[in-house]
């Protein structure tokens, strides 16, 4: 150990500020760096999970369209 | 080699071998970080000249050579997307960019936090930090280049571009302080077989500099599979693997 007492590892020389300066904002860019990445990954996931919905529900509509629309043919022509 | 190599060009696969490299990775990097800084902040020795300031370059140096360290390997990335059309390595460095850059911030900003109580100033536009600031601002180009378009391989091929005709700043950077005379001090711990520092802080460098590797693997690898994800967004794999996702997390809402 390189202090003899917690309020002189604080005070680091009389250099304190700018090493818990440095430290500290290091620890929040990478801490934000880390959870924008996470968020990401499940933004990502519920992203393609909605487009997903989506085209299914489209696809639903458009096979429903498609059969009243031959019925609708198919009595115009009897 | 290649034999062994091909299976990873499959983007299914490069995505289960990255989710298996995170917990490691994050272990590791967790293990090695926290002794490497609790080392270089309480035990390692002051510096004969510059005190406890020094501590600091526990942090700055590693951040300084991983945001050129990954430079060049998004560099690499781009001249295989470019000259071999392979799309993984679009995703790898668009995975890439964030973490360069936010260890270029960082850099920049340890060196600040240095260089006032030991050079009197915060900034100076010295070599070394303006291409440092410049190195940031490639990255920050990048980001963009990769963000500004729909079509992902044609941000792709536009941001590979960028990053090779930006890899001319690497050189730059790294003989700065050999080629001007720069306020900014020499290397001390890559001196070719000696460095010229005492054992008592090297050892605390080694931790704190493989634990911000590690570190930088793991977020690398978080990214580079939602990169994967939404490039291949359209494939079974990736249809079956979000359904499941969605109806484990629906099991736990119910809960």
């Amino acid at each position: 150990m390189q202090f003899e007492s917690f309020s002189a590892f604080l005070n680091m020389g009389g250099y304190g500020f700018y090493v818990w300066l440095s430290f500290g904002i290091s620890t929040v860019l990478i801490l934000a760096l880390i959870i924008s990445s996470l968020m990401g990954h499940k933004q990502v996931i519920k992203n393609i999970a909605m487009r997903q919905q989506r085209e299914d529900k489209l696809r639903q509509l458009r096979k429903q369209r498609n059969h009243t629309k031959t019925n609708a043919t198919k009595e115009v022509t009897q | 080699m290649w034999k062994w190599l091909h299976p990873y060009a499959n983007p299914e696969v490069s995505y289960h071998f990255c989710g298996k490299l995170i917990p490691w990775l994050s272990a590791l990097s967790l293990l090695l970080l926290s002794t490497g800084i609790v080392w270089a902040l309480a035990f390692a020795p002051a510096d004969y000249q510059q005190g406890d300031s020094f501590r600091i370059f526990y942090i700055h140096v590693p951040a300084a050579s991983l945001s050129m360290g990954i430079y060049f390997g998004m560099a690499i990335a781009a001249f295989t997307s470019l000259v071999w059309q392979f799309k993984l390595a679009d995703a790898s460095a668009a995975a890439m960019a964030p973490v360069g850059a936010t260890f270029t911030a960082i850099a920049l900003i340890t060196g600040a936090a240095w260089g006032k109580p030991m050079w009197g100033t915060w900034w100076i536009w010295d070599a070394r930090l303006t291409s440092e600031l410049i190195l940031l601002f490639l990255y920050l180009g990048v980001i963009a280049l990769h963000s500004a378009f729909e079509d992902k391989a044609l941000a792709g091929k536009a941001a590979g571009i960028l990053t090779l005709v930006g890899s001319i700043n690497l050189p730059i950077i790294k003989y700065s302080v050999e080629w001007w005379n720069t306020l900014h001090q020499g290397s001390t711990v890559s001196k070719l077989g000696k460095p010229s520092m005492s054992v008592d802080m090297l050892w605390p460098f080694l931790f704190c500099f493989l634990g911000f590797a590690l570190l930088v693997g793991l977020i690398i690898c978080i990214r580079f599979r939602s990169e994967i994800l939404t490039r291949n967004s359209v494939r079974p794999w990736v249809k079956s693997l979000v359904a499941e996702h969605t109806s484990s997390s629906k099991v736990a809402e119910n809960k």
